[in-house]
């Protein structure tokens, strides 16, 4: 028994929590460098064995800790690097190569390192300075994202010393599976993938079928949307807030195992999760009776393989299976019915990457920001005609002025902001009179869009909506799975119409069957994908049909 | 067997006993050609007693996987909304005129392989295109010749 309790010290999250902390606390300086998919692509790899190198040169190492991090945040600006140095303000470097990291090191950290008090970075270093007071920083409300640019996503420990895992202890040793259930529904937080249902709803429903054998929780991590990566940037900058979500979530519906289903398109972040189960594994927080208790969980990863349609629970479920990815009416609704026929509960990357918060900090505090309906913040993908293009975390009910003039600084080159587009091909435009609209569920409803999963795609005047929207349509008739017909033969239909019109061949009589087709989609397609991909064409025509009506009375272009 | 057909292999054994499995043994197989090949998918369909119909069908419908041989290097043009909207179909086009092909088709010499994607995830660099892996941001057609030239010479060098 000695043994055992040596074993269960060694393993214990707090121990391991102090230990990195302290270890930590030695450094008076650390160097954060971005290291997600944009910032690594712009060279973060080269940059980091730059700073490693000159560290050692200088024998710095044991006072300067270099911390490859997930996404900052700022992608457009990349690849970045943070200085934190004790004593002194953090400053934040943009757009740096190997030459300006030299510079960074040479001319600010190794001066500021042996200066007492405040220094203040060399003239030469001015324009690779991005202020941390800009409104992007601090109109912000980061809690999935928190540990994201903070962290390195690859040590376990040190999302351990930042909190990590307590909540999982606190679920299994102080709550029951119902409190669990109880506490996220109280919160109100609900499904980020876009459907937008209560969490907790659904984990009671889990919850209420009877585990036979085997019961599921599967992560979707297929983010197809085009033009969004909130999903990527979260597994790739803080994986272990995913899986302990999971974990949590296991417990309260009484799940068996867990699957995760990622895009393969993200190498990146399904490396980074592997490493995260890989170290979880190894730590005994998986595996059987985790933290000493009766819970019992492992997790497995599968690909995605490029097929947007996997998104739909269904499709997705039958891709993990080994088969096409074809959706197939509900009910039955996996939580009765789902992976291997046995009842399974869908959660959504960011929405998992919110449980452990809930549990720690308290539905109440999670209730306190947001509107009404929609509570908590919700991630963006800020992307298109913006001048701060990158990764943004907002409260729920933030308007969308307040995201893309404040937070994202307007739209650039003296250009005027034309519409923002949520929801990708599923969703619809929103015209720049309603940039007070507060973000919520309910609102983006109202004016045709929805929520989608976080991508907002900034217009600026120079589009032209017809365009986009066969964009989208293009995108969707593409990625149909081709299993019923409203959203094969429909979808096909309505892009050769528009096709039409865009060409300036089209006639009165194509627009009106063009919103046919686009109403008979939406009520007969048997999933997500049929029903919502008229929805970019409904959007714009309802705000700007005169694009259309122009298009029709246009001379007619050559045929290609 | 050559080495490649005895790594297939090795491959469907260590997936075979796994469930839901297929799309990850058609994964690593296309990992080690850049494609499935005919005779792959036939061991696998032995190895791994699944319906040789069904992996087609699953090869077919999935976008990532490939039937035939793609260049030594495949250029992926990022088509999702932020690319789109800061211009990459110039860029696309560009590759096309450059390279002489169309989406979805190899040089005559085995060189390149000219392909769209769907977001990868990179939309603060928008327009994207990725080369065997390696990202190139804020593109513009007229980097294009730079960067076939430098795939050229990385290929000569080998």
């Amino acid at each position: 028994m000695a043994d055992m309790a040596e074993i269960n010290k060694r393993f214990d999250i707090h121990e391991m929590a102090n230990a990195k902390r302290a270890e930590i606390e030695k450094y008076v300086c650390n160097i954060y460098c971005c290291h997600s998919t944009g910032c690594k692509s712009s060279g973060s790899d080269d940059l980091i064995a730059l700073i490693h190198s000159i560290l050692n040169e200088k024998g710095l190492s044991e006072r300067v800790r270099v911390v490859a991090t997930g996404c900052m945040g700022l992608c457009a600006q990349g690849p970045l690097i943070r200085v934190e140095i004790k004593g002194k303000k953090d400053v934040l470097f943009k757009r740096v190569d190997l030459e300006i990291t030299k510079a960074v090191m040479e001319d600010y950290v190794l001066k500021a390192l042996d200066t007492q008090g405040e220094f203040t970075p060399p003239e030469n270093l001015s324009e690779h300075i991005l202020s941390l007071d800009l409104p992007f920083f601090k109109k912000q409300e980061k809690v999935v994202l928190k540990n994201a640019g903070h962290i390195d996503p690859e040590d376990i420990k040190e999302y351990m010393a930042h909190g990590g895992y307590l909540a999982l202890e606190k679920a299994l040793k102080t709550m029951t599976p119902a409190e669990v259930v109880e506490e996220i529904k109280k919160s109100g937080l609900r499904g980020r993938g876009g459907g937008g249902f209560s969490t907790g709803m659904k984990w009671e429903l889990a919850a209420k079928v009877p585990t036979v054998d085997e019961k599921f929780i599967i992560c979707n991590g297929d983010e197809g949307d085009p033009g969004a990566y909130m999903d990527r940037s979260i597994l790739e900058g803080d994986p272990h807030a995913v899986i302990e979500g999971m974990m949590i979530a296991a417990y309260a519906i009484g799940a068996t195992s867990g699957w995760f289903y990622v895009r393969a398109e993200y190498p990146l972040a399904v490396e980074r999760l592997q490493k995260a189960i890989q170290a979880c594994k190894k730590n005994r927080l998986l595996g059987n009776n985790i933290m000493g208790t009766d819970f019992c969980f492992n997790v497995d990863i599968r690909l995605g393989a490029g097929a947007f349609v996997c998104g739909e629970e269904t499709a997705l479920i039958h891709s993990i299976e080994g088969a096409r990815g074809t959706p197939r009416p509900r009910p039955p609704y996996p939580t009765n019915k789902g992976l291997w026929g046995k009842p399974s509960c869908v959660n959504n990357v960011e929405t998992l990457a919110n449980v452990s918060k809930i549990l720690l900090k308290g539905a109440d505090w999670f209730a306190s920001f947001g509107t009404e309906t929609s509570k908590g913040t919700k991630v963006f993908a800020l992307t298109g005609q913006v001048e701060h293009s990158g990764l943004i975390e907002v409260p729920m009910g933030t308007t969308i002025s307040q995201i893309v003039n404040e937070i994202g600084g307007g739209v650039p080159q003296g250009k005027k902001l034309k519409a923002v587009q949520t929801g990708g091909p599923s969703g619809g435009v929103i015209p720049a009179q309603y940039m007070d609209m507060p973000v919520c569920y309910e609102e983006l409803k109202k004016v045709g869009s929805i929520m989608g999963s976080g991508g907002m795609i900034v217009i600026d005047d120079s589009s032209d909506m017809v365009s986009l929207a066969k964009f989208y349509l293009d995108f969707t008739v593409d990625e149909s799975c081709g299993k019923c017909a409203p959203c094969r033969i429909g979808g096909k239909q309505m892009l050769t119409l528009l096709d039409k019109i865009n060409r300036g061949r089209g006639k009165q009589k194509d627009l009106d069957l063009l919103k046919q087709i686009a109403f008979a989609m939406q009520k007969a397609s048997l999933c997500g994908l049929g029903q919502t991909a008229p929805n970019p064409v409904l959007s714009t025509l309802r705000f700007y049909e005169n694009e259309y009506t122009q298009k029709l009375l246009d001379a007619p272009k050559e045929d290609k | 067997m050559s080495e490649e057909t005895s790594k297939a292999a090795e491959i469907a054994d260590k997936w075979r006993k796994k469930r839901g499995s297929l799309i990850m043994a058609l994964h690593e197989i296309q990992g080690i050609k850049g494609y499935v090949a005919w005779e792959d998918a036939v061991m696998l369909s032995e190895r791994m007693d699944v319906p040789l119909a069904r992996i087609y069908e699953v090869l077919t419908f999935y976008n990532f996987f490939k039937l035939v041989a793609p260049g030594k290097a495949v250029i992926s043009v990022c088509t999702g909304t932020a690319c789109y909207l800061k211009g990459n179909d110039k860029v696309l086009e560009k590759f096309k005129s450059e390279l002489k092909i169309k989406e979805g088709e190899s040089t005559p010499d085995g060189m390149f392989h000219l392909q769209c994607v769907r977001c990868v995830g990179c939309c603060g660099l928008a327009p994207v295109c990725v080369v065997n892996g390696k990202t190139y941001g804020r593109m513009t057609p007229e980097q294009v010749p730079e960067i076939l030239e430098e795939w050229k010479k990385a290929f000569k060098e080998d």
